[in-house]
């Protein structure tokens, strides 16, 4: 008997997951797709959670990959929607329409341990050069100082190039980490290091440094006053299809901007 | 007989379309990497260490230096503690041990890359760190994490090479007077000599494809290390850690990474299959 119901059980099982996947299969004509950068990805995940619950029979999967293959997706027909988290180039932006989705300031982080107050645009320019070598010499204690960037082709790595470095190229002694997170756990075990990443993402475990004399806050950074902001872009190649139009507008709209300042992000205005 | 040959006619076709798979990566990793290899030059390429794709500067020495400096660091550490545990497990441990310790060590190699990679990051980096000073992330670490990971390679081989010693050898050298010890380095370990030597060279060939371990210890930086304690990026971790970002020049200077790599790894494997064909006269390990 015992056996008998979990045959029958296992059965069930097995006709739903058919049943839903064939529903999937016929959902999909209304799914959206996004690619794209890590850095917004976390943020997208949640518009695309609350966007679902709100509009019954819409689907908006989110996937990572990096800006680059986000734009990639978009050019390809990949994605309908490429997630970038730097300003498109000249060329780029004849090529994609772009909607800005949010404004993310970067945040320049160091350990807990780490006396430094701030640092001066053309210092921290100078440490990730690789011309400032001792913490010493920016106003910290006596140590070597170990500046930590993001792997070619991040969008947090270009958007502190284009931001910091100007023309200027990123020591070839700083270590690269393929995600935040593994930038954040070095930085936490290390109190020579530096890094950057994402305002959003820092959390407590980190210290974001005052950088040209603005704390990184959300404030300072509607106000203008925190150099280190970078635009957050859904890109499309034409015009989006009615369904991407529709979460784009969900975002766009007051309760997706105010999801995304409540996950630490700054609104697009 | 006719249903013989059509099973035999299957089973071919299985076989072959196996290693036309090879076939196939090889072409297609040489036919998208060698373009650039000749538009950059062959020298620029491989002897300069300016990697700066977004410049347009492709030079992969930093990264040739870092595989063959990591590599001989974890093939240092692997073949001291692989040897000894295969002389161990051979001729000093009681049968009842060397079961257990065996498939111990051959457990080793199923445990994903990923993990020892966390593993290092967590324990062996900081300690590094807090020893040695430095940013912890290092070709030691490197080593250590990759040292460890062919320890199951070089041991098993190792073992069946020393086991496929006669055992009059080992008679005769006791007969003679020799120590065990004796008789141990200077009969058994040099007529297993080149199964060892093939051993190791397997276990370079392992250590120098690896990537998740690596890219999760060695730091990555682009310079060329100066001491152990230095960050390094491997032709691997080039590889991976760019490869989802890339396009045009840049990915194809990805792919010439990967048939540099593929050339390296074929050369170690030619040498591992010449040194074992020498021991036997014919056939491989």
């Amino acid at each position: 008997m015992i056996k008998a119901k979990f045959v029958f059980r296992g059965l069930g099982v097995t006709l739903v997951a058919l049943a839903s996947s064939v529903g999937c299969e016929r959902a999909s004509r209304h799914s959206v797709g996004l690619l794209g950068s890590t850095s917004i990805q976390p943020f997208a995940e949640v518009l695309a959670e609350q966007y679902m619950k709100k509009s019954p029979g819409q689907f908006v999967e989110v996937q990572g990959g990096g800006s680059t293959a986000g734009l990639q997706g978009a050019a390809n027909g990949l994605a309908d929607i490429g997630m970038c988290s730097r300003a498109l180039t000249a060329q780029e932006s004849s090529q994609f329409a772009q909607i800005l989705i949010a404004r993310d300031g970067l945040a320049v982080v160091v350990n807990l341990e780490n006396p430094i107050v701030g640092l001066s645009l053309e210092q921290l320019r100078d440490v990730f050069a690789g011309r400032t070598t001792n913490w010493m010499e920016v106003g910290g204690r006596d140590g070597p100082i170990r500046p930590i960037t993001r792997e070619e082709g991040s969008g947090t790595r270009e958007s502190f190039v284009r931001l910091v470095m100007k023309k200027e190229r990123i020591s070839r002694r700083a270590m690269t980490q393929e995600s935040n997170g593994a930038v954040r756990e070095l930085v936490k075990g290390d109190p020579a290091t530096i890094g950057y990443m994402s305002l959003g993402l820092v959390g407590k475990e980190l210290r974001a440094v005052v950088v040209g004399g603005a704390a990184p806050t959300v404030e300072n950074v509607l106000a203008a006053r925190y150099a280190l902001v970078r635009p957050l872009l859904f890109v499309t190649r034409g015009a989006a299809n009615p369904a991407a139009q529709a979460f784009v507008d969900f975002v766009l709209s007051t309760d997706g901007q105010k999801l995304l300042e409540t996950e630490g992000l700054v609104r697009a205005e | 007989m006719r249903q013989d040959r059509l099973i035999g006619g299957v089973l071919r076709l299985v076989a072959l379309s196996a290693i036309s798979g090879l076939a196939l990566i090889t072409v297609f990793i040489f036919k998208e990497g060698l373009p650039i290899i000749l538009r950059v030059g062959v020298f620029e390429f491989f002897l300069s260490s300016d990697w700066d794709p977004s410049l347009g500067h492709f030079g992969i020495l930093s990264m040739i230096g870092g595989s063959v400096v990591v590599t001989a660091g974890a093939t240092l550490i692997g073949v001291v503690f692989s040897l000894g545990l295969a002389i161990v497990l051979t001729q000093f441990s009681p049968p009842g041990l060397a079961s257990a310790l065996k498939p111990a060590v051959e457990l080793l190699a199923g445990i994903p890359s990923v993990v020892y990679g966390f593993v290092g990051v967590v324990t062996l980096v900081p300690l590094i760190r807090y020893c040695f000073g430095g940013p912890g992330l290092s070709v030691l670490a490197g080593s250590i994490v990759l040292g460890i990971m062919i320890l199951p390679t070089i041991t098993s081989i190792s073992i069946d090479a020393i086991q496929a010693v006669p055992r009059s050898y080992f008679e005769g050298s006791i007969a003679l007077g020799a120590t065990r010890w004796q008789t141990v380095t200077m009969v058994q370990l040099k007529a297993a000599r080149t199964g060892i030597v093939a051993a190791v060279i397997l276990g370079m060939g392992r250590a120098i494809g690896e990537t998740m371990a690596v890219i999760m210890v060695a730091g990555n930086a682009l310079e060329l290390p100066h001491s152990l304690l230095d960050p390094v990026r491997t032709l691997t971790s080039n590889i991976a850690l760019e490869m989802g970002y890339a396009s045009g020049d840049h990915r194809q200077a990805l792919f010439a990474t990967g048939v540099t790599l593929f050339v390296i790894i074929t050369l170690l494997n030619i040498a591992a299959l010449a040194v074992s064909r020498r021991r036997t006269g014919k056939t491989a390990v």
